[in-house]
């Protein structure tokens, strides 16, 4: 069986400007961040980002690097909830923002993974997400009526990524890989979703001690659904990674803080996003002995 | 000893989220803030014992645990299948707003413009599939003319002008209660607008009508929000809330 382990920049390298990528985890809970910040070092720009958006889509937007989002929210979970660079990026209308209800994003990436171009769906009907979508979003008659009236629905188009990028507590060489925490989130679908897909994970271990240490159902991807495979210890830092860690919520405060002025944001580029991961990962060390 | 001549206007608040619930029977209770949650765990500790309640990320209590206190679980709810749960309509969430309009539009995205917004929140979150699919409330600690707003600018959860009635996708549609540090009020005016079902001791028709920039029908009429009951009290104070958080929402 084929030995899928890459580095981050081997990922990297593999993704091209333009293309449309997809985030796993939700919020400010297991991104793939070390994944982000290897994007950060590259030169990929123009991108469209399909995510259950927190500091991801955040960094991603530091940059100048996103085109255009599909969300259902973007939120960093803890105080002060509103990521600021996602708020710069919508203030100054940087991005083309295809902001959704959450149920209609796990819709769309079902779609995608059975390779249909819609499914129907309630949410979004009334509120202003079609208004969003501008002219990109469509509904759908049923054929079968109730008491003589059909429904018409949200026709939520299929969400086809070039590219999954996720973070997973365990893994094997071969992409079998699994979550130890309360909730798997919606990594599965995002990998069956995408052309190409790349899973972080904390810990490669053999397939044996795979499966022995989680239960079945913590087996959330299959060889099929994975293509490349990365061991990054901390890879979901500043984001929570249970059961490995918690959030770590000193740092996400530094994050926020750093973006408020242009010299405090040039020196948190400087001292954690310039470096390699394992500088990040050093400096991040540091912070947390500083603070 | 639980004394009623100290109710603060917070517990009366409580008592009103609580009541959110009633006869809502075997369903999921999704509060979004301190207060509605303990309204929501006050409800299933007094009339409402078979709601479901989980601990807000991913696990289903068995028991009610205080605000923040941890509690034995009876079941698993991650966020996909809460998805499931809101399509199923089996579910009453009380939701926090940044705005509300008369027909009940609700505003928790962003302000301003769509693609350029003056102001970014969070986005529409579950606030459309929320209110197509199940019963929702709302819950405004500070009841001002900024939230009460003539027009909300993103239509994030869906009021009652946006319904077509021919159809049927929105037949399940129904916006319940929303509750204030004002009042207690729901949409059964003229045409789905908002009405006023009770004041709170101490809170007049003009003050409500002062801090809305919409008229709200029947606010002549409306009559207090009732007490709390001494164990309602004392459940509030001793077992939900004994850290007082319900006072940082609602200043007594």
């Amino acid at each position: 069986m084929r030995d899928k382990r890459m580095s981050l920049d081997e990922v990297v390298g593999e993704l091209r400007s333009g293309m449309t990528i997809g985030l796993g985890g939700w919020g400010s809970r297991r991104k793939p961040m070390a994944l982000v910040r290897a994007i950060l070092r590259s030169d990929i720009t123009d991108l469209t980002v399909v995510s259950y958006g927190g500091p991801d889509l955040g960094l991603l937007c530091s940059a100048g690097k996103v085109r255009k989002a599909y969300y259902g929210f973007v939120s960093l979970d803890s105080a002060p909830f509103y990521d600021p660079w996602f708020a710069e990026a919508r203030t100054s209308g940087a991005l083309a923002a295809r902001e959704m209800d959450e149920g209609m994003l796990k819709c769309g990436l079902e779609a995608a993974a059975a390779r249909l171009p819609f499914l129907p769906i309630r949410a979004g009907l009334g509120s202003d997400v079609p208004n969003f979508w501008e002219g990109e979003l469509k509904t759908v008659e049923s054929p079968y009526p109730v008491d003589g009236t059909p429904e018409t629905l949200i026709a939520m188009p299929a969400l086809n990524l070039d590219a999954a990028l996720v973070h997973l507590n365990l893994g094997d060489q071969h992409g079998n890989a699994a979550y130890t925490g309360v909730d798997p989130y919606f990594d599965d679908l995002f990998c069956l979703a995408a052309q190409r897909r790349y899973v972080a994970v904390e810990r490669v271990v053999e397939t044996e001690e795979l499966v022995k240490t989680v239960p079945l159902q913590a087996l959330l991807l299959n060889r099929m659904m994975v293509d490349g495979v990365v061991e990054a210890p901390g890879g979901a830092h500043f984001t929570l990674a249970a059961d490995d860690y918690g959030r770590d919520e000193k740092f996400q405060k530094h994050y926020v803080e750093s973006a408020k002025t242009p010299e405090t944001w040039q020196l948190f580029i400087d001292t954690y996003l310039t470096g390699s991961e394992e500088q990040y990962q050093a400096a991040v060390r540091r912070f947390a002995e500083e603070a | 000893m639980t004394s009623i001549e100290t109710v603060t206007r917070a517990e009366i608040c409580a008592v009103a989220c609580a009541e959110i619930f009633s006869g809502a029977g075997e369903i999921m209770a999704s509060p979004m803030s301190p207060m509605s949650i303990i309204g929501a765990r006050l409800a299933k500790l007094t009339t409402e014992p078979d709601l479901l309640l989980s601990d807000g990320e991913a696990l289903l209590f068995a028991e009610t645990p205080p605000l923040g206190g941890k509690a034995p679980i009876e079941g698993w709810i991650p966020f996909r299948r809460v998805f499931d749960v809101v399509a199923s309509g089996r579910r009453h969430v009380v939701m926090g707003a940044n705005q509300i309009d008369r027909f009940g539009n609700q505003n928790l995205s962003a302000f301003g413009s769509l693609q350029q917004p003056t102001r970014q929140m969070f986005g529409v979150r579950g606030a459309p599939g929320n209110t197509i699919n199940h019963a929702t409330s709302y819950w405004v600690a500070r009841h001002t003319k900024r939230v009460f707003t003539d027009r909300v600018d993103i239509v994030s959860g869906v009021g009652y002008d946006k319904v077509d009635a021919t159809n049927p996708a929105y037949r399940f549609h129904h916006l319940h209660r929303v509750v204030t540090n004002l009042g207690v009020f729901d949409f059964g005016g003229p045409g789905h607008t908002m009405r006023a079902r009770s004041l709170h001791p101490g809170v007049t028709a003009d003050e409500v009508a002062a801090n809305t920039s919409f008229e709200i029908a029947g606010l002549a009429e409306a009559g207090r929000t009732r007490q709390p009951t001494a164990e309602e009290l004392r459940l509030i104070r001793e077992v939900l809330d004994p850290k007082k958080i319900r006072e940082t929402e609602v200043p007594s």
